[in-house]
């Protein structure tokens, strides 16, 4: 850990991205992200890493560099907000289909379409249900800080090159725009060819010394072949299920109600709870940091333990509220409260929600 | 201590570099801060404000909509956000380019002219300078001596001749600032 810097959260994610070795960025400005490739662009690692910064002309262009960076074992990321995500979506479903860990940043804005450039959370089913096509997850971390844009990074890649999966950093305007305090970790040294040759059998950068070849696709065109692979994909979503689930709770002890929220949302809910508290009534927060996997069994313990009802709060017209409500499973009320747009909403306005939605009646 | 704070006004004004050098200084004390500008299309030459807080504690939300200090430059601010002061909080605003006075009974209440002295020392850009000494005689929750550490840190090294300059502004400020009401 060193010098403690005051940054934007755009900005930290891509000092971040330079420290934690990567091979490649591939990106297309969109506001509110656009901080990450012209910090990347000032910052020139190619003259210190060798890492390559490239604007590409378009984000189907990136996700599809990612495709064959990735697929060469190297480390390569992309960043974008919202609609620029939704044009990487069939990249995406490929990449997920041949295995290909890769780093994806959505820094979300407010939707449908070409909506506008304010801070929103409506993105949160495209990120963990799918998106694109076919029967796919994405490893998705919610950054509720300036500090976690920065540390989510390593652990983003950790996870893709562990499962062989993308996986995806899920934040929004507020928290890229924002700056904050933020201590970074060590650069880690860019891996070399021969290292990552001796580290990743399936890497396509060259022919075996048997002359076999290596192949990634996501193309099999004989169905009993692709339902085993499915399998083997859903196998692998089971387990990540089972030991990468990463939440924070707070205040939850004695809490009879928990809000429920992530990111930029988090934030605002946990002064809510300040505010709650001031009145005497039992609120704690319940962060989710990996929205998928969702933290399912955290959640049904928290009712086996007699909290009363969950509010979740989120910038959109109600999407994770799906997943509590999966979790808690009828057996106490689950509402959902948020703004819409990019707009964010105040603390007062969730502590009213809490108040007429969950405890009221 | 938290100090929750929006300073507000023109596009141009020194609002977003106002409220970075008071981030910076409260790193200098081991505080925790949070920056959180407006931000969009109406930035240049509109209206632009930035929720800035400083406090010892881990800060919760960097949006907010009641605020402990509203430091006003303008007059579509003075309307949004003298409703948003906490009652027995505090305003500190310009009247230069102020039609309507703050008219809240249940806050503090304190002018500078900013404007005005900047044009007086000929470099109307350490206006913002002016209005944070001013804030600062007002409510002191960073040392001044952090504050010149912070304008080290933030503005690039070929600036660092026109420290001694804004230094030079936020003590004229800290002497300028007039009191308007007081609760």
């Amino acid at each position: 850990m060193g010098e403690i810097k005051l940054m934007k959260g755009n900005e930290a994610l891509a000092e971040a991205i330079i420290r934690a070795g990567t091979d490649g960025y591939f990106g297309y400005p969109i506001t509110p992200q656009s901080e990450v490739l012209e910090y990347l662009m000032a910052s020139k690692p190619w003259e210190t890493t060798g890492m390559v910064v490239l604007q590409a002309e378009s984000e189907v262009a990136s996700i599809n560099m990612l495709y064959g960076g990735g697929g060469s074992g190297k480390k390569v990321v992309t960043s974008s907000s919202s609609p620029g995500i939704s044009l990487m979506q069939e990249g995406l479903s490929y990449i997920a289909g041949a295995e290909i860990p890769i780093l994806i940043v959505n820094v979300v804005r407010g939707g449908p379409g070409l909506g506008d450039i304010q801070p929103a959370q409506s993105d949160y089913f495209q990120s963990t249900k799918g998106g694109g096509h076919g029967d796919y997850r994405l490893i998705v971390l919610a950054p509720s800080s300036v500090q976690e844009m920065a540390d989510f990074v390593p652990v983003a890649y950790d996870l893709a090159f562990k499962y062989r999966n993308p996986a995806m950093i899920l934040s929004d305007g507020a928290i890229g725009q924002m700056m904050e305090k933020v201590e970074f970790f060590e650069p880690v040294p860019r891996l070399s060819d021969k290292e990552v040759k001796a580290r990743y059998s399936w890497a396509t950068n060259g022919k075996l010394k048997n002359g076999e070849r290596r192949i990634l696709t996501s193309l099999d065109l004989d169905p009993q072949k692709l339902e085993d692979h499915n399998h083997h994909l859903q196998e692998k979503y089971r387990e990540i299920e089972e030991k990468e689930v990463r939440y924070e709770e707070l205040q939850c002890d004695d809490a009879e109600y928990v809000l429920v929220a992530y990111g930029t949302s988090a934030r605002v809910s946990l002064k809510a709870v300040k505010l709650l508290r001031d009145k005497g009534i039992k609120v704690g927060l319940l962060r989710p940091i990996t929205l998928w996997p969702f933290p399912t069994k955290t959640i049904q313990n928290m009712v086996e333990q007699g909290v009363k009802g969950f509010l979740s709060v989120e910038m959109s017209a109600g999407q994770m509220v799906e997943d509590v409500r999966l979790a808690v499973n009828g057996k106490v009320k689950v509402e959902h409260f948020g703004r819409l747009g990019g707009v964010i909403h105040s603390p007062e306005e969730v502590v009213e929600a809490l108040e007429q939605k969950i405890i009221g009646e | 201590m938290t100090e929750e704070i929006i300073i507000a006004g023109f596009g141009g004004q020194g609002v977003l570099s106002m409220g970075k050098i008071l981030a910076y200084s409260g790193i200098m004390q081991d505080q925790e801060v949070s920056w959180m500008p407006s931000y969009g299309p109406e930035m240049r030459g509109g209206t632009a404000n930035v929720t800035v807080i400083v406090s010892d504690e881990r800060i919760s939300s960097p949006i907010l909509r009641a605020y402990d200090t509203a430091i006003i430059l303008n007059q579509q601010s003075m309307d949004k956000f003298e409703p948003e002061v906490k009652p027995g909080g505090t305003l500190l605003y310009d009247p230069n380019g102020i039609s309507r006075q703050p008219s809240r009974k249940d806050i503090n209440i304190f002018k500078v002219e900013g404007a005005k002295k900047a044009a007086e020392m000929g470099n109307t850009k350490i206006f913002n300078m002016i209005v944070l000494g001013a804030y600062l005689k007002i409510k002191p929750i960073v040392k001044l001596e952090n504050v010149i550490k912070g304008l080290k840190k933030s503005l690039p090294e070929r600036h660092h001749k026109l420290i001694p300059l804004n230094e030079d502004a936020i003590n004229l400020g800290m002497k300028s600032v007039e009191v308007v009401q007081k609760v």
